[in-house]
């Protein structure tokens, strides 16, 4: 039995990679900020098969509390296996362009607030010896785009922190996975027009589970994603600043 | 492009406007139309569509509130689907009381049309295993509704079609098997006579019967006659359904592929290779059950002009299924074709829901390609005969039949429409009120 801490536990995705761990019966700590919701998943997840449930009901951008929190975690669970860092918000990139306040909160949900809790996370994971850290980045940190940058620019920070961490804690027996996600069909992109390339949740949620397991680097979900990258990262900027993506 | 068609592909829906709602506290999505709930749409008419209204999504209403494994007594959300369910429950040792032929509905699609299985005969419907649930109006009230609270409204959204009101949550009881595989017998017949009588004998010791009928090539009716139950095998004991693998229609077929002639040969093909006369064998009860779940968006095979179901329920024990003879003949002289006819009787049980379809006697179900005018007139012919003998025309699965017809076939109409939500409507209420 496993205890996995799922952070952003409300998100679409991270129901889905919860509900396979309820499924074989592992113990979940999941950490959101909306209590209605955390209360229909974990009841969810308890049918499922969870073993164990505690809910974390706290805003994650409000990094004053992220030393203490993980320190509680810690000192009531001893041990955590898996760590999903699954929060995330996608905005209003319009708004992010000329609105400091709304580019601010871009960058804290999606990429201040999660190297914030990293710092403490990783110590903790050091101290044991052991597990995997897993974080939901995006594809759309891998080249900036006039769409929306500023979430982009959140997430490649987010992915140099990754890998940087994968690094430095390689000799510690601790893993990193950098989980690089297109466009998925949940509630965060129910306003987006769907094309045959947005990625389904249960089948990105398994994604996930397998790359965890197989302590992959760096996967792209779903896995075609790594070759329209390829081509986009491949574009030469002369010409790439002239596209409209 | 139409996001939110009906199974069968017909009719096309207009301008249908989607929103999900939530979660289960959340209120109703609102936009000045007239609103219908929408479960994962397998309903093949135009009883789950809306045009110029609002469909209401269940898809995040996909969690568990509870599950007794030692009762078999669950609440769920009204999005979950028939196949999560088997993927929580079956592990357990617990299966579904009554499922339709396919595990991709939801629990608010099961209860709007009470829906009906192989084990009819035993189990009834599925509303007859639904303890409760609750129901959020247009108005923002939430009801729970039960045999003993609101029972006039828990009877009336029973095969309600998604009409008086919003389903959330419901719980309901399930059925404790002793393992995933089904002991399986199938015999041929050449006679109504003979599978009224295989009927009479294997509902005795059966929970589930069916028949696959060929009515298009031979002079009396013919068919494989399949019944099961479900047996203690060891091996594998609580063995789970695969997921769907790559096998899907992944676009339409040109109309060539399925005329008459194609019809015919395929009908004597299946036949011929289950001629077999007692055949008996364990299956798993995903092929059992669902045999056409394993490739996915197979209503594609009929053409971008989609098809037509046509299921009605008749009584036979008076006229011996000379009603049903008639029908057979004015469809084989119709030459319209039908791939798979599926026979069944219901049993005794009555239905509780105002709207229900199922009633005591014998039900079919055929497809059609889309022949437009000329299937059309050949069911509402058909239609004549079914209301000449006090049957009914399945909701669920028309597309055309009329108002007169409809107010025939459901006598409690009336009595139905009093709960009606007034901001709630669909495409085939307008039809056929
Ligand atoms: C291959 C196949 C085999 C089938 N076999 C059978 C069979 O053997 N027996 C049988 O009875 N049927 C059968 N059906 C029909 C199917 O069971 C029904 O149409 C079922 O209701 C579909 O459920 P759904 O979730 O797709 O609902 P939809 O088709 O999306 O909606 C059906 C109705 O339910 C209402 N509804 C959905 N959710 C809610 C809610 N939350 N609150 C209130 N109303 C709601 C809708 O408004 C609509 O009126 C079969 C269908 C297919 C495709």
């Amino acid at each position: 039995m496993k205890k996995i801490l799922i952070i952003g536990a409300t998100s679409a995705i991270a129901q889905e990679v919860a509900k396979i761990y309820a499924q074989k019966k592992h113990e979940l700590i999941l950490w959101g900020r909306n209590a209605e919701m955390l209360n229909i998943i974990s009841q969810d997840l308890k049918v499922r098969g969870s073993s164990a449930l505690t809910i974390i009901n706290h805003d994650l951008n409000d990094l004053t509390a992220h030393a203490s929190k993980v320190d509680e975690i810690w000192s009531t669970h001893s041990k955590i296996d898996i760590v999903l860092l699954a929060h995330g918000v996608l905005g209003d990139p319009r708004k992010a362009e000329v609105n400091q306040q709304e580019m601010l909160h871009l960058l804290n949900s999606n990429f201040i607030s999660h190297a914030s809790l990293l710092t403490f996370i990783s110590q903790k994971m050091v101290k044991q010896g052991y597990g995997t850290i897993a974080v939901i980045s995006s594809v759309a940190g891998d080249r900036g785009k006039q769409s929306n940058y500023v979430y982009g620019s959140a997430k490649a920070g987010m992915t140099t922190f990754t890998d940087g961490l994968r690094n430095r804690l390689f000799s510690t027996g601790v893993h990193v996975v950098n989980l690089k996600l297109g466009p998925v069909d949940t509630p965060m992109t129910k306003d987006h027009k769907k094309t045959p390339l947005f990625g389904k949740a249960p089948s990105v949620g398994r994604g996930i589970v397998n790359a965890i397991e197989a302590r992959k680097n760096t996967v792209y979900l779903p896995f075609f994603w790594r070759f329209i990258m390829m081509i986009i990262k491949s574009i030469p900027e002369s010409i790439f600043k002239r596209l409209r993506l | 492009m139409n996001e939110f068609p009906s199974w069968g592909l017909y009719p096309k829906a207009q301008e249908q406007v989607f929103k999900n709602i939530s979660s289960r506290f959340s209120k109703l999505p609102t936009s000045g139309l007239a609103c219908l709930p929408r479960g994962l749409g397998r309903s093949y008419g135009d009883s789950c569509l809306n045009d110029h209204g609002l469909l209401i999504g269940t898809s995040y209403l996909n969690h568990f509130i509870d599950f007794d494994q030692n009762t078999g007594k669950i609440i769920c959300e009204s999005g979950v689907s028939f196949d999560e369910i088997l993927k929580v429950v079956l592990p357990t040792g617990w299966f579904l009381p009554v499922t339709p032929g396919t595990k991709y509905v939801t629990v608010g699609g099961a209860i709007a049309n009470d829906v009906h299985g192989k084990n009819h005969h035993r189990a009834g419907n599925f509303g007859h295993h639904v303890l409760k649930f609750e129901l959020l109006k247009s108005s923002g009230e939430r009801l729970i509704c039960s045999r003993e609270s609101n029972s006039d409204l828990f009877f009336a959204t029973i095969g309600g079609l998604g009409l008086t009101g919003f389903i959330t949550w419901a719980e309901f009881k399930l059925t404790k098997i002793q393992s995933s595989w089904i002991h399986q017998q199938q015999i041929q017949f050449n006679s109504l006579a003979d599978f009224f009588s295989l009927s009479q004998e294997s509902e005795r010791d059966f929970e589930f019967t069916v028949s696959w009928v060929d009515c298009v090539n031979s002079k009396d009716i013919r068919g494989i006659f399949i019944r099961g139950n479900f047996g203690e095998i060891e091996k594998d004991r609580y063995r789970l359904h695969k997921e769907p693998g790559m096998k899907r229609v992944p676009f339409f077929l040109p109309k060539i592929t399925l005329n008459s002639l194609s019809v015919r040969a395929f009908n004597e093909l299946y036949y011929r290779k289950n001629l077999s006369s007692n055949k008996k064998n364990s299956i798993h009860y995903d092929p059992f059950f669902y045999p056409l779940d394993s490739i996915h968006h197979w209503n594609k095979i009929y053409g971008r002009r989609g098809f037509l179901q046509y299921q009605f329920v008749i009584p036979y024990k008076d006229d011996q299924g000379a009603a049903l003879y008639e029908i057979f003949d004015i469809l084989k002289k119709s030459q319209m074709g039908s791939f798979l006819a599926v026979l069944k009787t219901f049993g005794s049980i009555p239905s509780e829901g105002m709207l229900s379809f199922p009633k005591e006697g014998v039900t079919l179900a055929l497809d059609f390609p889309n022949h437009g005018e000329k299937l059309l007139k050949v069911l509402s012919k058909c239609d004549e005969i079914v209301k000449s003998v006090q049957g009914a025309v399945y909701p669920a699965k028309d597309a055309r039949m009329s108002k007169e017809s409809f107010a025939a076939f459901y006598p409690r109409l009336s009595e139905f429409e009093k709960h009606i939500d007034p901001k709630f409507s669909s495409s085939f209420w307008r039809r056929v009120r």
